[in-house]
């Protein structure tokens, strides 16, 4: 373990007393406890962290925030490992371990650097141009090489063991930013007494006041506003906290890293990050600003970083980055970063864009004895692996050309300012639109399209005492909007920054070699030069989103928020439009990437979707059912006994149905019911079949139709009162019909009074079928009359079973007598238990969903979904009979009107009896007329269903056919794999085509 | 040999000519005028000049070129829908897209990755086996595989039983692609604009003037340019363009979501779509892992995102790839759908004599851009409905001759 050489020895927010190992790179070192993996690595005098994408360039830390674009690391390893952290959003705890991406064998030597030497060759789009010949080779030689080029970090290969949690609220005023602004619209709002969200993403709030010295009077005034804020009971500060994305109706959402900086010592009992879904009145987003970097060239080599960053090293974490330093700026903040390293020892030149210098700023500096090279700029720079030398030389007027000698001053630390960008990422997203401030030289926030407003830095005002006034300002505001009371708090008057002149902007800067040679990179992740851009413009492609989806500028993990402005400002310059006029790119949430497991917080694994039970699941298991999932449900699929296979126990509950009784658990099926004095009207409209005539007491069975006249759903629909119906819906189907009958009411219908309720889960149904199944309902519901002549088919009466609440219903699905019983859900499964108990003398079989379809399919009863598939008429299904021609309207009326609804060669519901009665078709199997055709074969159906039938002793299909029912008798032919299987189209109902089971 | 490689990589050294020419004057009047420069209009255009020698063209988009949803999809390229028209479309598409790069001359990426479909219920499995057979029957590369095979071909999926939703199968096509979707936008405008079509970039269409059951004229942002012909190609906005020639179509427009995480070294090598999970995914050539889902419930004409979307997203990615949780999300957008009741576009003659249409591409636009250019531009160049565009006319509404495609829409809508 080495000393830290770039340590200082006082100052920084960091706890000297506790020292953290680390490993980089398979290299031990020592950090502080208060470091971020950035300030620990500089702080060793590690510059050089990763490779570019392309020209796997070595690159270092440029910032001290979420703008990194470079300081990127893999951190953990072997199948636990996060891959694009920021270094400078990494807090360092004990035992980290990170490497570098994007290089092998290392990060040194790096031969992915061999780009590097063929970069003329690759400039913007090159891979359009290029690897196209021999077009043989693209695929298997070129696309290969270019695909292992790709990426940055490794995924990690084993499951993520944290846990990730969501929580939702709700406040007057979400302040996004702890700086001075957001610490004062903090303060405004939470004395007016509105409930109060303030987030920042840094460990410590304070924002810009964290890179000024201890003896700032900002800070004693921080920690007052602070400990103000901590005493208000409905404040919440949250500190590791990104506001990531601004959705409509001022919904944001905000990422904690509850245990994030705790590393393997995080107590078990925290998720690792929190999902914040805050409803705010209004929002305050003092979310500050961005430094852009100057586009000068070879500008990427490690220990060339953001002045402002620089700051942020020495009075935060008490870290020098360098000993001789370059400050390199067209504006008077960086000047600050000059005095200040040369207070702490650094040998510092200033090279100034400006002709004079001349604030207040800039006059302390040359006080102070700092060198300044007015009117200059750094032209080119030297070093391999960190930064040597930069050569600077006095540019002409318009600072378009180098004028006079060029001098080499020896730099292990160029610090660069070119201005700020406020951060407006959040109003972006907000849907608001930026608008560009020639004046201040930078993108401003527009109008509020939400509750919202900017204050600070990322609305333009850079000084502190502007900010606090600002923040004071906003918050007040924010708070009345709310429906407070508020007023601006005061601040002590010595929180206040020098008085700044106006900055220089040359977005293109001239370089000492060749454009080729130049490098000056815009995209420091992505390997964009000022060259790159210039081609692409030269290409055609003017528009901005062309030149960043060409040149992949502002693409990176980084989103391009040190960059995206530079590119503009080239284009601009370029093309001669003014700035404001190309317009920004859209800027998307995420504002920092989120991962996919905060993202989806407990709703993963076993908590991924609900797995919902009938009231009678407890028994199906007992009596080793095998389930099927059904949507969310899950069902009994058959009941096996020992020794047999599904296809035996299947064949046995179809027997035992056929020839007893058999009973199904349908309390799946959805249960919607309907009441108001529309119902009859409502329903009339929304089946094809009519109901008004329906008396109370019965039952129908319905088709729901699409406004294009297809079937959507089926069901039986009994009529309980005058005013009340019970709307049964396939099980799939039930929250889709819901929605589709709460739509038509809602926009459609608003007229109609019927109120729909889901009552899926409050009732449990007993489907009972069979010969001697009202021997079985006697016993059970003896209450009830069983008389068909008074109870026929299609018919339900209400009562009670054992004194509990029922419902019986004369229908089925099966072919046979049937009996389905609806109780309140708790006595579900007793009910079942007693029904078996009963129907053991009968020899009651129960049977799964597998035997459901074998049974109805031998009648030939449809599937919705099966038979069907959303472009299917009744007519297709030979059930004109459910279409009411004779009411006024119902869904899908228009469209049956038309005359091609009825052509005879649409494809029609039929049955299909294989040749050979053990062949079983595969469902989904296309049918051919002419078995002698080569691909591509002329296809004129599709086996929808397809079983073995014990009633029938063979197998049988139902399929859709063109022209089916005019192809009785005749045969088709189906292609398998290995062979043709023959089949004879026939009705497609097998059993009891009288119905007189049913009805018996 | 790898001197050689580079030496033919490399053949073709970069040229800084412009791809298209600055936009001029927009002239006074073109044979045909095309409404929206996304792929499908700029490939008609290129289809028209090359092979109809129609080269009085001028494509108009109200943004720049490429920028809507050519720009904004998940960029999948396969044939293996449903029904046998369907297939016999995209498998000519397939096979345009194959040889695209070497006829525009630009390398589209165009990558044959493989393309899984996982079922995890029986009628999924149905469905898988009925597209495997009518893909077969038609000569397109297609099967049904079981977990072992899914486990071969992609054995980063998590197949384990244990899981809410296990995978009982997939339908497998090999020839399954992505391609960069900029690069085939900005090809096809390259080459059109060789043979002299004319591109208009922010020049947006207020109406069009209709005499007599024929289009006249176009009006535009930039003034009235007479057309002989005219081709609506603007997925996202057909019924409102449709609507200026007085045409209701019976579409939906719904939001589409779509995002993508960080860079990642690449390790998923296959398509892999999820109709139950409602998920698809692919892992581009920057290493992205670009996924999609469901659109967006309730129509509307926004492409703002939603928190919603990336939930709905993530927990189905996680349930297929639990390894992922710390994989971060990059960049979400949308993009607009127009959905037909059908799931399959609507191409070919309107009732405007000289009106013709590209519309209906819901999320299956990208992948029919070659092919959708080249027979609408067959179409517009002779005035008859092409047999491969037959069973997507727009008049098959009137006909009720469907072609239900929902069984094979990526995520089932």
């Amino acid at each position: 373990m080495s000393a830290q050489p770039n340590r200082l020895a006082a100052g920084g927010q960091v706890e000297r007393g506790r020292p953290l190992a680390f490993t980089f790179n398979g290299r031990r070192y020592q950090g502080l406890a208060g470091d971020s993996l950035a300030s620990a690595l500089l702080a060793n005098d590690v510059h050089l962290v990763g490779r570019s994408f392309k020209y796997h360039r070595p690159r270092g830390i440029l910032s001290a925030g979420a703008e990194e674009p470079t300081g990127l690391v893999q951190l953990g390893e072997g199948g636990r490992t996060e891959p694009n952290l920021r270094t400078t959003q990494i807090e360092l705890y004990d035992g980290l371990v990170a490497t570098s991406q994007n290089c092998w064998p290392g990060v040194q030597l790096d031969l992915g650097a061999l780009n590097n030497l063929a970069s003329p060759l690759l400039p913007a789009g090159f891979y359009y141009k290029t690897f196209m010949w021999p077009p043989a080779f693209w695929q298997p030689v070129y696309e290969r090489l270019i695909r292992r080029a790709a990426g940055l970090g490794r995924a990690p290969v084993l499951p993520d063991p944290d846990r990730y949690e969501h929580r939702h609220a709700h406040c007057d005023v979400l302040v996004v930013g702890g700086g001075p602004a957001g610490l004062m619209a903090g303060l405004a709002a939470a004395r007016s007494g509105a409930r109060v969200i303030l987030a920042d993403e840094q460990p410590a709030l304070g924002g810009a006041l964290l890179a000024e010295p201890a003896a700032h009077p900002g800070q004693a005034w921080r920690q007052e506003v602070l400990a103000e804020l901590a005493g208000f009971e409905d404040t919440r500060l949250l500190p590791r906290t990104t506001a990531f994305a601004y959705y409509d109706h001022n919904y944001l959402c905000l990422v904690e890293r509850v245990t994030d900086h705790l590393g393997p010592a995080a107590p078990p009992q925290l998720p690792r990050q929190r999902l914040w879904k805050v409803r705010a009145r209004q929002v305050v987003l003092a979310t500050g600003a961005i430094e852009r970097p100057l586009a000068f060239a070879q500008n990427d080599r490690p220990g060339i970083m953001l002045a402002g960053a620089v700051r942020r090293y020495l009075h935060g974490y008490g870290v020098r980055p360098g000993r001789r330093a370059v400050v390199f700026t067209n504006n008077d903040s960086a000047y600050a970063t000059a005095l200040d390293l040369a207070e702490a020892g650094a040998e510092v030149t200033v090279v100034d864009l400006r002709p004079q210098a001349e604030g207040a700023l800039p006059a302390a500096a040359a006080q102070a004895g700092i060198a300044c090279r007015a009117g200059h700029g750094i032209v080119a720079t030297e070093g391999g692996q960190r930064v040597k030398a930069v050569i600077c030389a006095r540019l002409s007027a318009d600072g378009t050309r180098i004028e006079g000698a060029r001098e080499r001053i020896p730099a292990d630390l160029v610090c660069v300012s070119g201005g700020w960008n406020p951060t407006i990422h959040l109003h972006s997203q907000s849907r608001g639109r930026p608008v560009y401030d020639p004046e201040r030289g930078c993108f401003l926030p527009g109008l509020p399209v939400q509750a919202e407003r900017s204050a600070g830095a990322c609305a333009g005002e850079f000084g502190l005492a502007a900010c606090l006034a600002a923040g004071a300002a906003a918050g007040a505001a924010a708070a009345e909007a709310a429906g407070f009371r508020a007023s601006p708090p005061d601040w002590p008057a010595e929180l206040a920054s020098p008085a700044e002149a106006p900055a220089r902007l040359l977005w293109q800067l001239p370089a000492a070699k060749p454009e080729a040679r130049a490098k000056q990179f815009v995209d420091l992740q992505n390997d964009v030069t000022a060259a790159d851009i210039r081609l692409a413009l030269r290409e055609g492609y003017a528009s901005i989103e062309h030149v960043k989806r060409y040149t992949t500028t502002g693409m990176g993990t980084d989103q391009g928020k040190t960059s995206n402005v530079v590119a503009l400002g080239i284009v601009a310059e370029l093309t001669g439009q003014p700035i404001g006029e190309l317009g920004v790119t859209t800027f998307r949430p995420p504002y920092t990437p989120v991962p996919f497991g905060a993202i989806v917080g407990r709703n993963c694994g076993p908590l991924f979707e609900p797995v919902r039970r009938t009231p009678m699941d407890a028994w199906h298991e007992a009596a080793g059912a095998v389930f099927e999932a059904v949507g969310q449900w899950r069902r009994p699929w058959y009941y096996p006994r020992p020794g047999e296979s599904m296809a035996t126990a299947v064949a046995r509950e179809v027997t035992a149905t056929r020839a007893a009784i058999g009973l199904l658990d349908a309390s799946t099926l959805g249960k919607i019911d309907l009441q108001g004095p529309d119902t009859a009207e409502f329903l009339n409209r929304i089946y094809s079949n009519g109901w008004s005539k329906l008396e109370v007491g019965r039952c129908r069975y319905g088709l729901m139709l699409g406004e294009d006249g297809m079937v959507f759903d089926d069901g039986v629909t009994a009529r309980l009162g005058e005013q009340h119906f019970l709307m049964s819906t396939t099980s799939g189907g039930a929250a889709r019909v819901l929605a589709w009958l709460e739509e038509w009411l809602q926009t459609e219908w608003p007229e109609l009074k019927v109120y729909c309720t889901s009552v899926t889960e409050q009732w449990a149904t007993l489907s009972l079928s069979g010969p001697r199944t009202r021997e079985l309902v006697a016993l059970l519901a003896p209450e009830f009359d069983l008389d068909p002549q008074h109870f026929p088919h299609m018919s339900v009466r209400e009562g009670t079973i054992d004194g509990v609440p029922a419902r019986l219903f004369r229908i089925s699905f099966t072919g046979e007598l049937g009996y389905e019983i609806q109780v309140p859900a708790r006595y579900g499964l007793a009910l079942w238990a007693r029904c078996m108990a009963l129907g053991e003398p009968f020899g009651l079989t129960p049977f799964g969903t597998e035997a459901m379809h074998v049974l109805r399919a031998e009648k030939g009863y449809i599937i919705v979904g099966q038979e069907t598939d959303g472009t299917t008429t009744p007519g297709d299904l030979g059930l004109d009979r459910l279409v009411g021609r004779k009411k006024p309207d119902f869904l899908g009326k228009r469209s049956l009107a038309r005359a091609d609804m009825g052509r005879a060669d649409r494809k029609q519901l039929v049955g299909l009896l294989p040749r050979a009665s053990e062949d079983l078709l595969e469902e989904g199997a296309q049918l051919v007329a002419d078995p002698n055709q080569t691909p591509p074969m002329a296809m004129i159906g599709h086996v929808t269903s397809s079983y073995r039938s014990p009633s029938l002793g063979r197998s049988f299909a139902l399929a859709m056919v063109q022209g089916g029912r005019a192809r009785l008798g005749e045969t088709l032919f189906v292609p398998m794999p290995d062979r043709m299987v023959a089949v004879t189209v026939t009705e497609p109902v097998f059993v009891d085509p009288e119905g007189e089971r049913l009805h018996g | 040999m790898p001197f050689a490689l580079l030496k033919h990589a490399l053949r073709r050294p970069p040229a800084a000519e412009a791809y298209w020419p600055q936009p001029g004057e927009l002239g006074q009047s073109y044979d045909v005028v095309i409404i929206g420069a996304g792929g499908h209009g700029l490939a008609a255009a290129y289809y028209l000049a090359r092979e109809h020698g129609i080269k009085r063209v001028a494509v108009l988009d109200k943004g720049y070129l490429g920028g809507g949803n050519t720009g904004r999809n998940t960029t999948i390229i396969r044939a293996n829908y449903l029904t046998p028209e369907g297939v016999a479309f995209y498998k000519e598409s397939v096979e345009l897209f194959r040889t695209l790069s070497a006829e525009l001359d630009l390398n589209l990426m165009y990558s044959e990755r493989g393309h899984l479909t996982l079922a995890h219920t029986d009628a999924a499995v149905r469905t898988a086996r009925w597209r495997a057979e009518v893909n077969q029957h038609l000569g397109v590369d297609s099967s049904l595989v079981d977990p072992d095979e899914i486990a071969r071909i992609c054995p980063q999926l998590n197949l384990s039983r244990a899981v809410r939703y296990p995978i009982l199968g997939a339908l497998y096509h090999p020839p399954g692609a992505i391609a960069r979707h900029d690069a085939v936008a900005w090809g096809y405008a390259r080459a059109a604009a060789r043979l002299g079509v004319e591109l208009h970039p922010q020049t947006e269409v207020t109406g069009l003037v209709i005499e007599r059951g024929r289009v006249s004229a176009v009006e535009t942002s930039r003034g009235r340019i007479q057309a002989g012909k005219v081709l609506q190609a603007v997925a996202g906005s057909s019924s409102l363009v449709a609507g200026m020639a007085g045409l209701k179509l019976p579409i939906r427009t719904v939001p589409l979501q779509a995002c993508v995480s960080q860079p990642l070294k690449p390790f998923l090598d296959t398509i892999i779509v999820s109709g139950s999970l409602h998920v698809y995914v692919s892992q581009s050539a920057r290493g992205e892992l670009v996924m999609g889902g469901s659109t967006d419930p309730y129509p509307l004409y926004a492409t703002r995102s939603s928190l919603e979307f990336k939930e709905g997203l993530m927990g189905p990615m996680l349930e297929l790839f639990p390894f992922l949780a710390e994989v971060k999300v990059l960049r979400q957008w949308a993009g607009m759908a127009d959905m037909t009741p059908d799931f399959s576009p609507v191409m070919g003659l309107t009732p405007i004599e000289n009106y013709f249409i590209d519309a209906g591409w819901g999320t299956w636009g990208f992948k029919a851009t070659p092919v959708s250019g080249k027979r609408m531009a067959e179409c517009v160049a002779t005035g008859r409905q092409p047999a491969l565009l037959e069973p997507f006319a727009l008049e098959r509404f009137e006909r009720v001759e469907l072609v239900g495609e929902k069984g094979a829409a990526s995520v089932g809508h």
